[in-house]
């Protein structure tokens, strides 16, 4: 077949060390944008401390009370961990039973809406009462709230498998098994993905309502403690360690899912 | 051209008087259509967007068991009914349907993956050995999303090429692509599936002469198949003043079914 061209117009990838660190810049330069903006409110307003600590202040806390912060960060970062993956996989085999038992369907639909229905706060005292003051009672929480963006878009994924794919799976005789697994399931995966990236944000948010509810551990629960004490710097060294877990994970995940769809945004 | 796929059994298809509805509409698609697929033949079938030639593939490929009402005959090799078929056919769309999640080299397996059997050295031997026809043999590892709407359309063909089924189903596999890349895949599908009863949809009248042993129009409302006389010579052909006269009637031919 030499008389073919040999045409190569692979799509050029940039090297990935110069996004890595062209993405690292950014995101330094805008931290300490933020920490600018801070210290210039301080100054400007002549905030007193126990409204807005100045960010150095609040940088000393983070240094002298390490040992104490780092302890209830590693409590809350195991309930955001745990939740995810108790909520991840609750609404992934949601969204499959959803697609493969249709009559099901009608039955469960309205517990999933019910689930989003009740706002977290409300059944927060209720988990609580059931799970105890542990780590079990956040995980749960931080579970339901990702249950139904997870779900939702997974459902969305497997049931809109592209018409092409299954026509084809189906003249190749494909069992209904192979459908799924080979066909359903991958093509879903960047549906999935989007669930994922959005999960990631909003579960820090149950762990803390669950903290914030009733706990002797975690970042929420020393908030509460430090506000109570007027520890307004310790709050916000809190406050700082959470948001930085929050957006840690979220890059984490989006950079762990490009790398391993990096078919997304691409399709027929 | 070494063409390394054994012909299998030939097939042929008849049909007569046949007609298909759709179960949720009045009128049928097609009505009274009679047809002669030859076996190891490329027979084309031409017509305007919408006129029924997609459903009539469709019905052919078994994807529309449960969605259609058939009356009339259909036969493979002179015995009656196409229940067979749907274990001797193999599919090209006019998308290249490629799984974005797979190699090149997968995507030519699909088949036996899809059947639980993709490791099988074999098969993969047999892979390498179309992509080199199909001239991607560099390309195996890359993912689809790096290759060209030409390539991937060829990966597609590799692909048709290892179920090596004795029909192949064709719904406008070139027509996304521009015209030289177009007219090379002609070229070379053509000698590629040389063995093998080929039915091809195609708008294009070009595409259908350059192609084709026997080429139907499909026209009317509900559509039925008119015969054009067969042509002469092995496809694929060159493109002559002979065949720019005929491109010329079938237009017309063509326009004259729609007013």
């Amino acid at each position: 077949m030499s008389d073919l061209p040999q045409v190569s117009n692979a799509i050029p990838a940039k090297a990935p060390r110069s996004r890595w660190v062209g993405k690292l810049v950014k995101a330094s330069l805008s931290l300490l944008f933020i920490l600018a903006l801070w210290q210039a409110i301080v100054w400007i307003f002549k905030m007193p401390a126990f409204i807005l600590p100045s960010p150095g202040a609040v940088l000393a806390k983070l240094v002298s009370r390490w040992d104490v912060l780092a302890h209830h960060s590693w409590v809350t970062a195991q309930e955001i961990l745990l939740g995810l993956l108790l909520g991840l996989s609750m609404g992934l085999c949601f969204a499959l039973q959803m697609l493969l038992f249709q009559p099901l369907r009608r039955w469960l639909l309205p517990i999933l809406i019910a689930s989003q229905a009740i706002p977290v706060f409300a059944i927060a005292p209720v988990l609580m009462l059931w799970l105890g003051y542990g780590i079990a009672s956040k995980i749960v929480m931080a579970a339901l709230i990702i249950f139904f963006p997870v779900t939702t878009c997974c459902y969305d994924g497997l049931r809109n498998t592209p018409r092409g794919y299954l026509d084809l799976a189906h003249t190749m005789g494909a069992s209904p098994w192979r459908v799924l697994t080979q066909v359903r399931l991958p093509a879903a995966l960047p549906a999935l993905a989007s669930g994922i990236r959005v999960a990631v944000v909003v579960a820090p948010i149950g762990a803390v309502v669950g903290e914030w509810v009733g706990s002797s551990e975690g970042l929420g629960y020393l908030m509460l403690q430090a506000n109570a004490r007027m520890l307004i710097d310790e709050m916000f060294a809190a406050l700082f360690i959470l948001a930085s877990l929050s957006v840690a994970l979220y890059f984490t995940a989006d950079t762990l899912l490009n790398k391993l769809l990096p078919w997304q945004g691409s399709s027929n | 051209m070494n063409n390394t796929s054994v012909s299998g059994p030939r097939l042929g298809i008849a049909i007569e008087h046949a007609s298909l509805r759709y179960h949720d509409a009045e009128q049928p698609v097609l009505a009274n259509v009679n047809m002669q697929i030859g076996a190891g033949r490329w027979t084309t079938l031409l017509g305007r967007s919408g006129c029924g030639k997609t459903t009539l593939l469709r019905y052919l490929a078994g994807l529309l068991d449960g969605q259609v009402e058939s009356q009339g005959r259909f036969s493979i090799n002179g015995e009656a009914g196409i229940g067979d078929l749907e274990h001797q056919v193999a599919y090209m769309a006019q998308q290249d349907l490629l799984f974005p999640w797979l190699s090149v080299l997968d995507n030519v397996c699909l088949s036996a993956r899809l059947q639980g059997d993709k490791h099988n050295p074999q098969i993969r031997a047999k892979a390498l050995e179309l992509l080199e026809q199909v001239g991607l043999v560099a390309q195996a590892d890359a993912l689809p999303a790096q290759l060209s709407g030409g390539m991937r359309q060829r990966v597609a063909l590799a692909r048709t090429l290892l179920q090596d089924k004795p029909l192949v189903l064709m719904d406008e596999p070139f027509s996304a692509l521009d015209a030289v890349t177009r007219h090379q895949l002609q070229e070379l599908a053509a000698k590629l599936l040389k063995d093998k009863t080929v039915v091809l949809i195609t708008h294009d009248p070009q595409e259908a002469l350059r192609l084709s042993h026997q080429i139907y129009v499909l026209q009317g409302q509900p559509a039925s198949a008119n015969a054009l006389p067969a042509l002469e010579g092995e496809p694929p052909r060159r493109f002559n003043a002979e065949l720019a006269e005929l491109q010329e009637n079938l237009l017309s031919m063509l326009e004259a079914s729609h007013v």
